[in-house]
């Protein structure tokens, strides 16, 4: 499954059969999937789907169970160090060092990387730059904004000119206004060509960002494209949205039964999926079913999803 | 499920309508609110106890036994023992008293700024009817309680060990957990003051430490050059050591020991009064 | 997946510069073995005047206890910081996983954690043998190695430590680091000569690590010096290497899981 939208461009991260036990549990389950240069790809799915731990794979940081990896053509059984070395890794919850200052998590982390001091030191002015931070370089840590740490945390990874930039939920527990600028700076690195690799549960998130994705679902694969792609083959165009004033709201999902071209049930609404949503609407008035309010919107990532797997991305 | 309303039905004590029901509410006395607070720190410790049980207990047993009896030989052997005391009966009520530093300072620095900041406990049980003095009264309850069970069993291990020379020594029992106190509530109203634990290491090494080296519990004050005696009788410990001496050899000389026992009540007093200000400052602000 | 320690020196160049924030903690590090020794140095030393090392020398009470607790203060810095600090590195402020994203390995961080340990607890030692030399508490110039040993205390201590908090899953588990720690403090032939104890509990204290640090120190600080005191050092040297293999090897397996 490639899409024939981008061009076959060196491909810098792949993955064939790839596995993670934890004992008895699987984490991820055999998953294939390939990444380009340039290109910015996402892993799509709700908690425990198996993200995080394919993200710790893919940082070298967890070792392989089973399955194939390649980052940059090495495998990571045997050259962690000279991947990760080309590597930025942003984790899902910041990892920033709060006993020093804001430039001084970059430069000691430059460090980390063998870069010397002077190098640290011009990089970290620029990065500081990039990530907005400039007037916060001498402050603790400790009283950033979630939004700032976030930035702070992904300036860092950007300190060893990376390859390949990680991204474990760049944007959970940000604020609305905080995760637009974040995302802002995600494009900017895109175009300056760094290859992004994401995890989300934000189904905007992922339409925003990512050129490709997989969603994945209990350690596997379940589909694969760019985000339109995904909605034109899994979903109908528009969804109309109904409450009405009940304990359950299946109870009225016989009753719009054959409008649209499929009906979901929520524990507090109903989504029928329809091409042309305003026109479902009108029926569903016509057969005088009063919801309480009734909304039509675009289809999102978040009704694929809900089509693949019967429940909803964040509960 | 929707929440149904209790019906019209006395409370637990009887005297009126359930206080769960819609409408005003009896208010709490002021023993129901204290005791509401004490029963939460008596519940949290049902399941910590074992942990703390070393601090409570092996230390100052473990000082007992190098300290009274280790050092104690080589002291009794070169001169006899101190101020006509065999070394261990000199040094065993200092040891009563200092544990009591030692709980104070456990049971009021990182547990006090954990339930003002980490785990915001204080602010959960304010946002009930309690108000900060109920908290800070059910609080210093507990930690007396704590006071006290340390105390006595620390009592009972040392007189088997033969550390006390007179039955009078029981009364060490209620001195030594004035003593607690005394450092309790200035400790109380500092810790409100702190933002991190960075304090509380001041507080261990430049207070503590030197506290337990200085105020006469290994050696008599007179030992230490002349300077540095006032010092001593300006701290609590020195008092609390002293009291718990005075009535443990069966020796008690009423005017001084009357003097230690108003300055160990004073300073648990102006603790109290900072520590109600600062709490206030910090939780209602 | 491991790398060697080459990158370890970063670990340390990330510890000074937090330090300098905190400066006033590594001041008051070392008031304590000061404290000890002006409190018990002259309020026991009036009591006793003299004591009888085991080695049969007569010497004063500051003379006596001094080395004993150089020992001591070389292993309890070196304790806290390889346990509590550690355990706030690795559990709160998750800082190894920031370090294992880079080239950093395993090794690196417990061969960085450790010299660093013992960087400041050299500090520490250097300041306290000043101390000691102006009380008259020294009587040898083989107090100079009195330094280097208690670097190789603190080694010991240090790794010993950190492999152990590699273990600890709560702050609950750390009193079982002060139960271990405060009975060597007061029993390692600190405060009062082994001779002290009966025939079968001599054997016992002989056993622990503090023991040797505090005999080794003696022997240097008094100047009573022997081929035996080589002994003392194997078997610090013997703890620490077990220290940092084992350690290494746990943070491989819980970070890089």
């Amino acid at each position: 499954m490639t899409d024939d939208s981008l061009p076959d461009n060196e491909i810098l991260l792949s993955a064939t059969g790839l596995t993670k036990t934890f004992g008895e549990f699987t984490a991820v389950d055999g998953i294939d999937f390939a990444v380009r240069k340039g290109e910015c790809f996402g892993f799509l799915g709700p908690n425990g789907a198996g993200k995080s731990s394919t993200m710790r794979m893919v940082g070298c940081v967890s070792p392989v169970t089973s399955g194939e990896l390649r980052l940059f053509g090495l495998d990571p059984a045997g050259n962690g160090p000279a991947i990760r070395a080309r590597l930025g890794s942003c984790p899902q919850r910041d990892t920033l060092d709060e006993e020093l200052t804001v430039e001084e998590n970059l430069w000691i982390y430059g460090r980390y990387f063998g870069l010397s001091r002077k190098e640290v030191r011009s990089r970290a002015a620029e990065l500081l730059d990039f990530a907005q931070l400039t007037d916060r370089a001498g402050d603790k840590v400790e009283p950033l904004s979630g939004g700032m740490k976030r930035r702070l945390t992904i300036a860092r990874s950007l300190i060893n000119s990376p390859e390949i930039l990680l991204l474990d939920e760049p944007t959970t527990g940000l604020d609305p206004q905080a995760r637009h600028v974040l995302w802002d700076r995600l494009f900017r690195l895109k175009r300056s060509g760094v290859t992004l690799v994401l995890t989300t549960h934000y189904m905007d998130e992922a339409e925003q960002l990512c050129d490709r994705l997989v969603v994945m679902d209990h350690g596997r694969i379940v589909a694969e494209g760019s985000p339109r792609s995904l909605i034109d083959e899994f979903s109908t165009r528009e969804v109309l949205e109904l409450r009405f004033d009940a304990e359950d709201h299946k109870d009225f999902a016989e009753q719009v039964t054959g409008i649209g071209e499929r009906v979901e049930v929520l524990p507090d609404r109903l989504l029928v999926y329809a091409d042309d949503g305003e026109q479902a609407a009108a029926v569903v008035h016509s057969r005088g079913i009063e919801p309480l309010s009734s909304l039509v919107r675009r289809a999102t990532l978040e009704d694929v999803f809900l089509h693949l797997t019967g429940r909803t991305l964040v509960d | 499920m929707a929440l149904t309303q209790p019906q019209s039905q006395p409370g637990p004590g009887g005297e009126g309508p359930s206080r769960a029901e819609h409408g005003i509410r009896q208010p709490l006395s002021a023993t129901e609110r204290v005791l509401a607070v004490f029963t939460y720190f008596l519940t949290v410790y049902k399941r910590t106890w074992r942990g703390s049980i070393i601090g409570r207990f092996l230390s100052p047993l473990f000082f007992l036994l190098a300290m009274g009896i280790g050092l104690g030989s080589l002291v009794d052997d070169r001169v006899g023992g101190v101020e006509g005391l065999p070394y261990l009966q000199f040094v065993v009520p200092a040891i009563v008293a200092t544990q009591t530093m030692w709980v104070a300072m456990g049971e009021s620095t990182y547990q006090v700024l954990g339930y003002i900041k980490w785990n915001m406990g204080y602010h959960a049980m304010l946002a009930t009817p309690m108000t900060v003095r109920d908290v800070l009264r059910g609080h210093f309850l507990a930690v007396a309680a704590h006071l006290t069970t340390a105390t006595a069993i620390f009592m009972a291990v040392a007189s088997l060990f033969g550390g006390f020379g007179s039955v009078a020594a029981v009364f060490c029992l209620p001195i030594a957990v004035l003593t607690g106190l005394a450092f309790t509530t200035p400790i109380f109203a500092f810790t409100a003051r702190q933002e991190g634990d960075n304090g509380f290491n001041i507080l261990f090494r430049w207070i503590v430490t030197p506290l337990m080296l200085f105020s006469g519990t290994f050696f008599p004050i007179e030992q230490l050059p002349g300077w540095m005696q006032p010092i001593a009788w300006a701290t609590p410990l020195w008092h609390g050591v002293e009291a718990c001496r005075a009535v443990a050899t069966g020796a008690v000389v009423w005017t001084p020991f009357v003097g230690h026992l108003l300055v160990l009540a004073g300073y648990a007093a102006v603790g109290w009064w900072l520590a109600e200000r600062s709490f206030a400052k910090r939780l209602v602000p | 997946m491991p790398a060697g320690a080459g990158l370890a020196r970063m670990l340390v160049e990330r510890n000074i510069t937090s330090f300098r924030h905190g400066w006033i903690a590594l001041v008051t590090g070392f008031a304590e073995p000061v404290f000890y020794l002006f409190s018990l140095g002259i309020g026991i030393g009036a009591l006793v005047k003299t004591v009888t090392t085991d080695s049969g020398a007569v010497v004063s009470y500051p003379q006596f206890v001094a080395p004993a607790l150089l020992a001591a203060s070389a292993m309890n810095g070196a304790v806290f910081d390889s346990t509590f600090n550690v355990f706030f590195k690795l559990k709160y402020a998750k800082l190894y996983d920031a370090v294992l994203a880079t080239p950093m390995g395993p090794r690196d961080i417990a061969v960085g954690e450790i010299s660093w340990s013992l960087i400041r607890g050299g500090l520490y030692s250097a300041a306290f043998l000043v101390v000691a030399v102006l009380a008259g508490a020294v009587g040898s110039w083989w107090a100079l190695l009195a330094l280097p040993a208690a670097v190789f205390i603190g080694f010991a201590f240090a790794a010993l430590g950190m492999f152990a908090t590699t273990f600890m899953k709560s702050w609950v588990h750390f009193d079982y680091i002060t139960l271990a720690i405060q009975p060597m403090f007061l029993f390692s032939a600190t405060f009062f000569p082994l001779s002290t104890y009966p025939e079968a509990l001599q054997w016992l204290v002989r056993a622990t690590p503090l023991y040797h640090g505090v005999a080794l120190e003696r022997a240097l600080m008094l100047g009573d010096v022997g081929w035996g005191i080589l002994a003392h050092v194997a078997y610090l040297i013997v703890l620490g290497g077990i220290g940092v293999v084992g350690t290494a090897r746990r943070l491989e397996k819980l970070l890089l899981s």
